[in-house]
């Protein structure tokens, strides 16, 4: 995602190596790199100088530790200081009334709607709340059909009034309806404002003192430049809003939006946006965001996702299998629909460090899987249990089925049996996994 | 003369004023501030004005290469006072935005065989639609028969949205149902248009992220679709950037440029606090001119761009 700072703050880092000690030469030198990078990251100019005076200061007060390659030190100061700037913890939402109500504000396009279903969807998959969702922009055409029409691919309620063209109105009106019917949170989504529009903006703010929302979010484009600084403060005057949400994190931007708003209105990042789909919304961990900029790679967040999709039962049956030599083509298939569950095949490989750099210009499509599929379903389920039985005229049928060719075919029964091979070594030495097979038995 | 002259009454400059005031307070502001009480340019001064012109997000690529031919042509012209300085930054900045191309050169719809066909591509939320919407409206004052193509199959309610629009400017609307290719909403579109023998074709597209290679590519389909029933077509690809945006909006320009061959900018959100500097860097780095300046969410609210004013706006009380 931030391939383009890392690269720039590597070669950066570059400059201390070498050198023994880190001195305000050298320091001055690499810092300059920072700043450039942090700056062609959309990081304000302001906040990008005072992150490289702070690091400055950190590492020249940090001589001490010269055991450390100064680049090594230079590395962990500036990740340090970032995850600093950009919150420490993370901060959960809160939805402990009942009600709770949660406002959603923000600048024009910056993803207010798509992530308002996203937040149902969330509450409602993840926390067990049963959310409404409220339309409350009557501007932009069809905004309440969009909402509408995402809250059915959740199934959540929408609550609208299609002749109202007064959103505080509104608002009243489905705190009220929520109340009545038994929804625990309400999600209000409002039209897109600017800043400097004042009607606006005082709209909104009464909208805010009608329905008292625990939780007031405001939504911002993370690829935001310069701009971030103001909008973010103004709405803050006007809403003093409890959390932000970073959008369309699943682009290539550097996110600078990021490091400079929680340095600017210090309040927190909550949840990140990376894809269209509704479930594409990830809790902001800023530490890990450090490590993604840094190009260190989000291998906490991956294995989460893996933990969510794999349970445990099944990886145990997985293991027997395998022990047992039984593992078939059956559960490879198995195996690859719950990799394909994961997410975004690019998602998850950019999460593994070093990845990122790698798949600059690669586009991993989801579809890779599709041949190996094919030439599964092309098998009788008696070659799938046993795949040595697989003989030349079977290939030649598998081939013809699954619109592959033989070679391809022979790929895949070679890197089949490359993988049971690996995998029963990793069961952990052939005496341990033999009796635990036993003692299963 | 292009298409649109007679679109810039005074009224429209007034507007111009207006919209683009945001910019040109601060950053004028921002640039008194930097040469108040300085005789010469010094260190200091050309330190604010990097600060002035990467806080309006020109980008440091953009901003260094500015300030150098600036310290250089002090250097040779041995300049002075701070009225020197504005106009020398003026030149330099409508020097870098590129000066080959000719305002709307693509639109001389007179000289064109018709229909002549805009695609409208850009990444999520930029305005897109809006913008549609909004030229729609010109072409239509303009006495040109338009005929729409609601592309975008893949936002909840975009098609909706789309439709809105056409009934706001009457102008006729091609659309299907919510997840249909779009290339075949495009060709279909297309096809209309011919048969009615309309005038101008706009296409819109889903917001895409342009990283999203499979996406990008969809745009090339659309394109090779169209192309089936007009071999030059589109005549037109307007790239959408958000004011706001930042530095992305370089990378932005790239990809799609690469997809689609892009041929015109549109500049949406300039009525707020943003100052879409960024578009200095892309049109100079791509030989890409800035067609339209999206300046409020009326249907009138589109102008034509008009890289004189831009600048002019920028440093003229």
């Amino acid at each position: 995602m931030f391939d383009n700072l890392s690269d720039k703050l590597q070669s950066a880092f570059q400059i201390l190596k070498g050198h023994g000690k880190i001195t305000e030469i050298n320091v001055a030198e690499s810092l300059k790199e920072v700043r450039r990078a942090l700056v062609d990251a959309d990081v304000s100019f302001k906040v990008a100088k005072e992150f490289t005076q702070k690091v400055k200061d950190k590492a020249l007060g940090e001589k001490v530790l010269t055991s450390l390659q100064p680049s090594q030190l230079m590395v962990k100061i500036v990740r340090d200081e970032m995850a600093l700037l950009m919150g420490g913890e993370a901060v959960e939402l809160n939805i402990k009334d009942n009600p709770s109500i949660i406002l959603i504000s923000g600048l024009q396009g910056s993803g207010k709607t798509t992530f308002s279903g996203k937040l149902a969807s969330y509450l409602k998959r993840k926390k067990s709340k049963r959310p409404l969702l409220v339309a409350c922009d009557v501007y932009r055409p069809a905004a309440v059909q969009q909402l509408r029409v995402l809250g059915e691919q959740i199934g959540v309620e929408v609550f609208h009034q299609e002749d109202s063209k007064d959103p505080v109105a509104i608002a009243i009106a489905a705190v009220e309806h929520a109340k009545k019917n038994g929804f625990n949170t309400v999600i209000v989504d409002t039209a897109g404002r600017l800043a400097v529009d004042k009607e606006m903006m005082d709209e909104i703010s009464r909208i805010h003192k009608a329905v008292v929302p625990s939780e007031t979010l405001f939504v911002v484009d993370s690829m935001t430049g310069q701009d971030a600084v103001n909008t973010a403060k103004a709405f803050n005057e006007v809403l003093n809003y409890d959390g932000v949400i970073l959008t369309k994190l699943d682009g290539d931007t550097r996110g600078g939006a990021a490091l400079t708003i929680r340095s600017v209105v210090n309040k927190p990042i909550k949840f990140v946006g990376t894809g269209e789909k509704m479930d594409a919304l990830d809790i902001f961990y800023p530490s890990r965001m450090a490590d993604r900029i840094l190009g260190m790679g989000d291998v906490v967040s991956l294995v989460e996702r893996a933990q969510e999709q794999f349970n445990e039962e099944e990886a145990r049956k997985v293991q027997k299998k395998i022990a047992q030599n039984k593992f078939g083509f059956d559960d490879f298939l198995n195996q690859i629909q719950q990799i394909k569950k994961m997410g975004n095949m690019k998602d998850l490989m950019g999460m593994i460090p070093g990845m990122g750099k790698a798949l600059k210009g690669v586009d991993i499509d989801d579809n890779s899987f599709k041949p190996i599929e094919a030439m599964i379903h092309s098998m009788t389920p008696y070659e799938r249990e046993n795949p040595g039985v697989i003989s030349g005229s079977r290939r030649k049928r598998i081939a013809m089925g699954s619109g592959t060719s033989v070679p391809e075919v022979n790929r895949l029964l070679k890197q089949f049996e490359d993988m049971n091979k690996v995998m029963k070594t990793m069961q952990g030495g052939g005496g341990r996994a033999l009796s635990q097979a036993m003692k299963r038995r | 003369m292009g298409f649109f002259s007679r679109f810039r009454s005074k009224e429209d400059n007034a507007n111009l004023d207006k919209g683009l005031s945001k910019t040109k307070e601060s950053f004028f502001g921002k640039l008194a501030r930097a040469v108040a009480g300085k005789s010469t340019i010094d260190v200091d001064v050309l330190d604010n004005l990097e600060e002035v012109l990467i806080s309006s997000d020109v980008g440091t690529k953009a901003t260094i290469r500015i300030i150098e031919q600036i310290e250089s042509r002090v250097s040779k012209d041995k300049y002075l006072g701070t009225e020197e300085l504005q106009s020398i930054l003026r030149e330099e900045i409508a020097k870098s935005m590129g000066e080959s191309k000719s305002e709307l050169y693509g639109f001389d719809l007179l000289n064109k065989k018709t229909p002549f066909v805009i695609l409208v591509v850009g990444v999520n939320g930029v305005g897109k639609t809006t913008s549609i919407g909004k030229l729609a409206s010109r072409f239509k004052a303009e006495g040109k028969k338009v005929v729409l193509g609601a592309a975008d199959t893949f936002r909840a309610a975009a098609i909706d949205q789309l439709r809105i629009w056409s009934d706001r400017a009457q102008v006729e609307i091609v659309a299907k149902e919510m997840g249909s290719d779009p290339s075949s909403v495009a060709y279909d579109t297309l096809k209309l248009a011919l048969e009615k023998e309309a005038d101008v074709v706009l296409i819109d597209t889903a917001g895409r992220l342009h990283n999203k290679v499979n996406l990008m590519n969809e745009l090339a389909k659309i394109r090779r679709v169209l192309q089936k029933l007009m071999p030059d077509a589109p005549h037109e690809v307007l790239l959408v950037l958000d004011a706001s945006t930042g530095q992305n909006a370089v990378e932005q320009a790239r990809q799609f440029t690469q997809a689609t061959e892009v041929t015109g900018l549109v500049l949406t959100k300039l009525d707020g606090t943003a100052k879409g500097g960024v578009v200095i860097g892309i049109s100079s780095e791509f030989g890409i001119p800035v067609r339209f300046i999206g300046v409020g969410e009326g249907i009138n609210d589109l102008q034509v761009f008009d890289k004189n004013d831009f600048v002019n706006s920028f440093f003229e009380a």
